[in-house]
């Protein structure tokens, strides 16, 4: 197997008061050498729990790793101890977020913020870690370097502090990317640049990419392979090009109808009805079969496992199952 | 010609820029500068554009909740700059807004019963008996149910506020709505919800909309006429069939290519643009785009383009079409 990242049964559950939140319920992924997966969802599904669960940047007491194992490169990764985390994160996983503004300190200037880790994770020397700098603010695309590593953070517009943020990211030469909606703030000339970088770097660099984000056009550009998450499970899974052409669960389906196409006008859009379920009020079932238009019995009494529905993917779903009669 | 319902002719507004001691005026923001837009009744005119357009500030310009600094507004023929602080009371019913972020909105503390309602007493449209039963009717037909009506802002997820929002609007029985950014907050499969319900609306009472959105395809979905905005300033406006089919600003071009379309391997020729959006208080001479078109020439560096008709009520604002 040559999987970089392995996760087994992962479940991070949230305390509240008024109950305790399956966050993200019992998942498995794998993502390989060089590959770029991308975990596609609506907001509350646990993409993005799922990405920091990996970073090990879930807070206690109240969010809590739950159960599973999350292997990366050898290693589990829920066993390792801060000081051994905190070796990794930033060395070997890199992690970009959705607002780039907020993830870059205000007060220091950007030099400085790309200096720090090349010091800290690969021991260069002043001098060195300088002439680093300016390479890689070049590499993502931005032009007079020298004058950019002496700005402050609000001197630059979204997405030049997201290119910033691609350079350090990729300063220490990780094996793994997450990016957790990375170009969800941008608008959509920008967005082009952005994702442009970041297939270059892949197929420079041999980098694996877990894209976390909620734009099925993305996920069709970047993907190799796409994980579809709902309320905290995956629903379906599979490799990109058989995912969209043949949808099989109709969480998945609905999606990919619902989404306005520019040169492909409907007079009614499709629409999936109702909204999310309360994820306090999760009953052993099928969590979309509310909302799905093929729900039987079953659906509402037992939840369906993730099955082989096709060479390269997966659904979980009762009607590919075999027929389990209710009364 | 038939007539108009909202005639918009050169408009501008202008952001002063202060700095010094003395507070002193030293620039200008141009956020529109020079934008003419016409919407007939029961139209929807798509107003497209990235961040810092200026395309937020059109719509708030129209029911003056910013004064313009020059050019005309006119709402059924009515100059809307040119009325009383009564008058223009009185013709607020009949333009709505709609915002983007329904939740900032609503007053956490209103019951929505109350928030939809209070427009109705405040413009004396409806007394207090019979105030329950309309909000009913509008909620129905925003899609929320007549028990929504005692509970409070928090209680309901991003899609349902909007519906909210939508329905605060429509109770007032309103000709042109002008939505900022509707569904740019909402998940995909909620989206597709509201701008359907945009759509049942607009058939079975009639509204105009403008509609501002950054996003391309939900545009395409609704509008009948779209209009591209760069730095302030419009640079095509055509039919929606015209301009996706045919568009001419080589803006337009790589703003279209530009949005991912959800077909996995897809080879597409895409035009990815250079650089960043200037910022609107220094912006470049000439056409406004030069500095990342890729067909830029020595005259778009120094002339600023007319905006004229490229044939059959395509207008574009480029000096290579």
């Amino acid at each position: 197997m040559n999987d970089l990242l392995n996760i087994e049964h992962l479940s991070t559950h949230f305390k509240t008061e008024e109950g305790t939140i399956k966050a993200v319920d019992d998942i498995s992924l794998h993502v390989r050498k060089g590959e770029t997966v991308c975990i596609v969802g609506e907001s509350g599904c646990g993409k993005s729990i799922t990405a920091m669960s990996i970073m090990g940047l879930i807070e206690g007491p109240a969010g809590k790793v739950a159960g599973g194992s999350i292997h990366f490169d050898g290693r589990d990764l829920t066993k390792l101890n801060r000081h051994e985390l905190r070796h990794l994160r930033g060395n070997e996983i890199a992690m970009i977020f959705q607002e780039p503004m907020s993830s870059l300190n205000p007060v220091i200037t950007i030099g400085e913020q790309i200096v720090e880790p090349l010091r800290v994770h690969l021991n260069l020397s002043r001098r060195d870690a300088h002439t680093r700098a300016i390479e890689l603010i070049e590499q993502v695309g931005i032009s007079r370097p020298e004058q950019i590593f002496r700005s402050y953070p609000h001197e630059l517009s979204g997405g030049m502090l997201q290119r910033i943020m691609i350079a350090i990211a990729i300063s220490c030469n990780p094996k793994l990317l997450i990016a957790d909606e990375p170009t969800t703030a941008l608008d959509v000339t920008i967005q082009a640049q952005i994702l442009d970088l970041l297939r270059r770097f892949k197929e420079d660099s041999d980098m694996s990419i877990l894209l976390i984000t909620h734009d099925l056009g993305v996920v069709a550009e970047m993907a190799d392979y796409v994980i579809v998450m709902y309320s905290g499970k995956i629903v379906e899974e599979g490799e990109v090009t058989q995912l969209f052409a043949n949808p099989k669960h109709p969480y998945t389906q609905g999606l990919l109808r619902s989404k306005p196409v520019i040169n492909q006008r409907q007079d009614e859009l499709y629409s999936i009805p109702g909204q999310v379920p309360n994820p306090l009020e999760l009953q052993p079932s099928c969590y979309f079969h509310d909302r799905c238009e093929h729900c039987m019995a079953v659906c509402r009494m037992e939840e369906p496992n993730l099955k082989k529905v096709g060479e390269q993917q997966k659904a979980a779903c009762w009607l590919y199952e075999e027929a389990k009669v209710y009364a | 010609m038939p007539e108009q319902l909202l005639e918009v002719q050169h408009l501008k507004k202008y952001f002063p820029v202060k700095s010094g001691l003395l507070n002193r005026t030293t620039g200008y923001v141009k956020a529109v500068d020079d934008v003419s837009i016409t919407i007939g009744p029961g139209e929807t005119f798509g107003l497209v554009g990235e961040s810092g357009s200026g395309k937020s500030t059109v719509g708030r310009t129209i029911v003056r909740l910013t004064d313009k600094t020059s050019g005309e507004v006119k709402f059924k023929g009515i100059d809307v700059y040119n009325l009383a602080p009564q008058e223009l009371r009185k013709l607020r019913p009949r333009m709505q807004l709609i915002f983007q972020d329904p939740y900032s909105s609503l007053n956490p503390r209103v019951r929505v019963g109350d928030a939809i309602g209070e427009a109705l007493l405040d413009h004396g449209l409806a007394d207090r008996g019979e105030i329950r039963e309309r909000v009913q009717e509008v909620l129905a037909s925003c899609g929320l149910s007549a028990y929504h009506i005692d509970r409070f802002p928090h209680e309901f997820s991003g899609g349902q506020r909007q519906r909210i929002g939508i329905a605060r609007a429509l109770i007032l029985n309103p000709d042109l709505i002008i939505a900022d950014e509707p569904v740019s907050a909402l998940d995909v499969s909620i989206q597709a919800q509201i701008i359907n319900l945009f759509r049942n609306l607009q058939e079975t009472r009639g509204l105009a909309y403008l509609f501002i959105s950054h996003d391309l395809s939900v545009v395409e979905h609704l509008c009948t006429r779209i209009g591209v905005m760069y730095l302030g300033s419009m640079v095509e406006t055509a039919s929606r069939d015209e301009l996706f089919r045919n568009p001419l600003h080589p803006y337009t071009k790589a703003l279209l290519s530009a949005v991912p379309v959800p077909i996995p391997k897809l080879k597409r020729e895409r035009i990815v643009l250079k650089g960043d959006i200037p910022s609107p208080a220094n912006p470049p001479r000439g056409c406004k785009f030069h500095t990342r078109c890729p067909f830029a020439e020595a005259r778009c560096r120094e002339e600023v383009p007319d905006f004229r008709d490229a044939g059959g009520g395509h207008y574009v604002a480029c000096h290579l079409v």
